[in-house]
């Protein structure tokens, strides 16, 4: 059994407070959109507003990590061994066959996570945070040259937005079981270290 | 021997100090209570630089109304010909957008209805004595009422019946009340006349429709003396604003008009002296366009919404009843010996009168909403009228793609009253007077009808019925404090404030069902999915382990 230092503290930092975030804007957003009633409307607001300003924060500097660490390049797409991984998924997971994906530090993401990672980098966060900051600052949108744009379609995008994020999150959430053992991945999210089968 | 000493001494020394303390304590004491009658008195004086006591004009005793006039004009050469061109004292506008010729000499409401035929009655709210039909002179001077807008002492009273007079004579008022009202004190009035207050304006503006509330819903004798949570601007103890602290006057023209109202004002505060033709008696003209500051979220309903809408909760918020319906097909009813009915309802509000029909009344009424631009469309005498839908008073223009337009609170009024069948148009009758006629002596509809329709210039075709009508008023009085000002979910609900108000996207008011629909079935089928998948992977884990 290998053990290696996959995710560095930052990194480790910076999703689960990003999981946090998204998860609490989950639950506020959906009340705002008028989905439940948890905190009443006007919380619902004050706290997802709040949110969002963190999660910008905590952006600011991951994007400065990604680019001075060279971590962004985890996201560079591949469509090598894409079917080996879907097949694997699909039937090899059952049969305890090998993991197709081989972790190294230079390589910690399976194809089909750069693929998904890179669906939310440039579609889903996006969607929400263009149309977020629309939802935000809907009254001066005029000054940018947007006043054209109506509160229904920038709060229709955003929803379309927090749909999906909800869905890549149940998706996430269970793949995150889908290690060598159970726990394998959510452990290596907590300390760091990921052991493989070899 | 030396303690004792000492401790004289010391006695002596807080007892002095005592003394001084407590003198000092008194002399505080009587300071602040004189401090405080004094800012009493100056409250009291009248900060004006002329005291109308001492004018040698003044110092009479008038037999009239217009005797007071002229000896105001004596000295005030140009203030009659100033109100001249007033709407206070025309009763008349032009709307300059749709060209229709309002204002109270000319519109059709659904209260009392109409001027014509009436003014002797309707003229005690007018800025002028005299004026009981047609022959009225419009460009004397004297027939300016100078006094009922600019006295102080809450005495002058004009009485409906005698063309804009007060009573210079005993006479019993209320009719048949029992009560005999003596004459005004003219010369008293007079010599105390100044700035117009709540009570000079709301002595007709609190009492429009025929009685305290009934017309307006946003304005009563309440605001007289108003608390706090009624109005605050006008708080008595707060504020204290006077009508004209808004609505701004200049030459005698009082700004800010129901006829051709600001609906929607994005020039931001209106600074001092600066003369662009624009309404200062908006709320933005005092407030700007960005007026919250903690909650700056709040600013971006400015496109959308009025301040009214949240900051005016409910109307009638004073304790007095406003009027919300009045029937006048029910009225005429009478009792066993032929006399007048008046019934009261629970609230001991008149419910039921055999000159007016029915009524119903509300208080703390929650508005209705609608999209507005300023502009008012009015059905006049003489437009078309069929019976076959609810003929709308007035009309409210506006909707939410017309960037002048902002969702208001109103006052939507309904009523049931005459129309003239064959000439197809809402009917003027004669209601109030001494002669036959008069639908209040006799309650015969065809007389009234007759000499109603003639006086507004028409022949009465000799068939009329009722017809539900509607009328709009914009509620704009009675500003709560901000922290009773509706709260963000009283409108961001399914249920909320404005669910009646089309074309506007109301986050939390679950506006894309659909949407939410496939979303939702997407995340549930994706939660099935890994459930299924995971379901799977520990059943095929069990078998390899066996």
């Amino acid at each position: 059994m290998a053990r290696i230092y996959i995710f560095k503290r930052f990194e480790r930092f910076w999703h689960w407070s990003q999981a946090a975030l998204i998860v609490f804007m989950l639950l506020t957003g959906f009340e705002v959109h008028g989905s439940y009633r948890i905190f009443g409307f006007e919380n619902a607001v004050t706290y997802h507003t709040f949110a969002a300003w963190m999660i910008i924060a905590l952006w600011v500097f991951a994007v400065f990590w990604h680019f001075t660490t060279g971590e962004w390049k985890q996201y560079i797409p591949t469509m090598e061994k894409v079917d080996a991984m879907v097949k694997y998924y699909i039937t090899g997971i059952f049969t305890n066959a090998p993991h197709p994906f081989k972790q190294t530090r230079l390589s910690k993401h399976n194809p089909l996570q750069r693929l998904a990672y890179l669906f939310v980098l440039v579609v889903i966060n996006p969607v929400i945070w263009f149309s977020g900051w629309a939802y935000l600052f809907y009254n001066d949108l005029a000054v940018v040259g947007l006043g054209w744009l109506s509160l229904d379609w920038i709060a229709f995008f955003h929803v379309v937005g927090a749909f999906m994020m909800l869905i890549f999150f149940i998706a996430h959430v269970y793949l995150a079981t889908a290690g060598h053992t159970p726990t394998a991945h959510i452990k290596a999210m907590i300390t760091g270290w990921e052991e493989s089968e070899e | 021997m030396n303690t004792t000493r000492f401790s004289i001494r010391y006695l002596l020394l807080i007892a002095a100090v005592l003394m001084l303390s407590l003198s000092s304590y008194a002399a505080e004491q009587k300071e602040s209570v004189a401090t405080i009658k004094m800012t009493q008195a100056a409250k009291q004086a009248s900060k004006s630089t002329a005291d109308h006591t001492k004018f040698t004009e003044l110092q009479k005793d008038f037999e009239s109304g217009p005797e007071v006039t002229a000896a105001c004009l004596e000295c005030h050469t140009e203030a009659a010909k100033q109100v001249h061109s007033t709407k206070h004292w025309t009763w008349e506008f032009l709307n300059p957008a749709t060209k229709q010729r309002l204002g109270k000499r000319n519109v059709i409401n659904n209260f009392c209805t109409s001027v014509k035929s009436n003014q002797a009655f309707c003229s005690a709210c007018h800025v002028g004595y005299g004026w009981k039909d047609d022959t009225f002179d419009f460009a004397k001077e004297e027939n300016v009422d100078c006094l009922v807008c600019h006295d102080t002492t809450g005495k002058y009273k004009k009485i409906p019946g005698l063309s804009g007079h007060p009573n210079y004579k005993p006479m019993e008022w209320p009719p048949k009340s029992g009560k005999i009202r003596e004459p005004v004190d003219l010369k008293k009035v007079a010599q105390n006349v100044g700035k117009t207050s709540r009570d000079s304006c709301g002595s007709c503006h609190f009492y429009g429709g025929g009685g305290n509330a009934v017309k307006h819903g946003d304005l009563d004798s309440s605001l007289k003396q108003p608390l706090r949570y009624l109005d605050v601007h006008m708080e008595a103890k707060g504020l204290n604003f006077s009508c004209g602290k808004c609505h701004l006057s200049d030459s005698h023209e009082v700004t800010g008009s129901r006829y051709a109202p600001t609906a929607a004002d994005d020039k931001g505060a209106l600074l001092r002296g600066k003369e662009d033709g624009r309404n200062p008696t908006t709320c933005v003209a005092c407030h700007g366009n960005e007026p919250h500051k903690e909650y700056a979220k709040l600013n971006d309903h400015i496109d959308k919404v009025a301040c009214q809408t949240c900051h005016i909760p409910e109307f009638a918020r004073g304790n007095i009843p406003t009027k919300m319906t009045w029937d006048w097909s029910t009225a005429g009813r009478l009792d066993e010996n032929g006399k007048r009915l008046k019934i009261r309802n629970s609230g001991g509000m008149v419910a039921y009168d055999s000159k007016k029909g029915d009524f119903t009344y509300e208080s703390s009424v929650i508005p209705e909403y609608v999209w507005f631009n300023g502009n008012v469309r009015y059905t006049l005498f003489g437009d078309k009228v069929d019976g076959s839908e609810i003929v709308k008073i007035n009309q409210f223009m506006g909707g939410p793609d017309d960037p002048n337009s902002r969702i208001w609170p109103v006052k939507v009024f309904r009523g049931k009253q005459p129309w003239d069948v064959g000439n197809q148009t809402l009917a003027v009758f004669h209601t109030a007077g001494e002669d036959d006629n008069a639908y209040w002596k006799k309650y015969d509809w065809e007389k009234a009808m007759k000499v109603g329709m003639a006086a507004a210039g028409m022949e009465y075709s000799g068939k009329m019925d009722f017809v539900e009508t509607e009328m709009s008023w914009p509620i704009t009085h009675m500003v709560a404090p901000k922290a009773d000002a509706l709260s963000c979910a009283q409108c961001h609900n399914e249920n909320g404030r404005l669910r009646n108000v089309q074309g506007i996207y109301l986050p939390g008011a679950n506006n894309t069902p659909v949407m939410d629909k496939i979303g939702l079935g997407i995340a549930l089928l994706a939660l099935l999915g890994v459930l299924a998948h995971g379901g799977i992977r520990i059943l095929t884990s069990r078998k390899g382990a066996k």
